[in-house]
């Protein structure tokens, strides 16, 4: 019997979602906040499946592909949003784009 | 076996995790979160998601990662330089980081009753024939709402990214 149960992937889900919340509050860049958020959604679905898994339910399962599918439509959209920012701003760091700074 | 696995690759994800957190270039940082995919998807394998893993490689892995480099090079983003932090943020970030962690430590512990291990091969509902079964009839309604996301979200994009034409 293996030592490993449910509680470590919980434990490796915190430690990414702690990981990415550190990156969205401190990287000035908009693409590496994007990817800090990929890494957040990544946390949430290693949770899904550990407990997919622990209640034998596939349940969980689709509720990940359902957060993989959302995390790519918002990736798209994102870098949209970032490209015409671009284009507009001609600057990729969040903390010179203050266009609705008071 | 499991355990040396498990751990391996639950390492990999968090090193490569905090190097896409640390690394002052996008491009390092793009790269790094391939390897944090790729050692989920084992994990997911480990887990018995067989079909979950194969889309975490083929989607995040491939397609995504694919997206995020090509912006990283059309806005020809160089290394970031780092700036002071202000006095507020130099007080206040380790502690309330230290009660982000305590809390979600407390919830992991409050929440978790079941001792369930996991090994390989324990639970091998997760192949392509049973998320197909459950996706197309218990979720059909979501199915197909988010197919309608995912266009809304390509036009968006579209509309987003073009040129303006006057």
């Amino acid at each position: 019997m293996s030592p490993i149960g449910t509680f470590h992937y919980l434990v490796l889900s915190s430690a990414l979602l702690l990981i990415g919340t550190v990156g969205v509050l401190t990287r000035r860049n908009v693409v590496v906040i994007l990817m800090s958020i990929e890494l957040i959604l990544n946390a949430v679905n290693i949770n899904l499946v550990a407990f997919s898994q622990a209640l034998h339910n596939i349940d969980g399962q689709i509720f990940a592909i359902f957060v993989i599918t959302d995390a790519v439509a918002e990736a798209a959209v994102g870098l949209g949003i970032l490209i015409a920012l671009f284009r507009n701003k001609e600057t990729v760091l969040v903390d010179e784009i203050d266009l609705l700074k008071w | 076996m499991d355990v040396i696995l498990f751990l391996v690759f639950a390492i990999i994800a968090v090193v490569c995790a905090i190097n896409v957190v640390v690394q002052a270039h996008p491009i390092s940082s793009a790269v790094s979160l391939v390897g944090v995919m790729g050692s989920l998807a084992v994990l997911y394998l480990l887990l018995g998601a067989e079909f979950l893993a194969a889309a975490q490689v083929i989607v995040y892995a491939g397609a995504v990662m694919v997206l995020f480099v090509f912006v990283i090079m059309l806005l020809n983003a160089g290394a970031e330089s780092r700036k002071g932090h202000s006095l507020m943020v130099q007080v206040l970030a380790v502690p309330l980081l230290v009660t982000l962690l305590g809390l979600l430590a407390y919830i992991v512990q409050r929440i978790y009753r079941s001792d369930t291990t996991v090994h390989f091969g324990g639970f091998t509902h997760g192949t392509p024939q049973d998320v197909g079964r459950a996706l197309f009839t218990g979720y059909l309604l979501p199915f197909e709402v988010t197919s309608i996301l995912i266009l809304i979200a390509i036009l968006g994009a579209i509309v987003l990214a073009r040129k303006e034409i006057d």
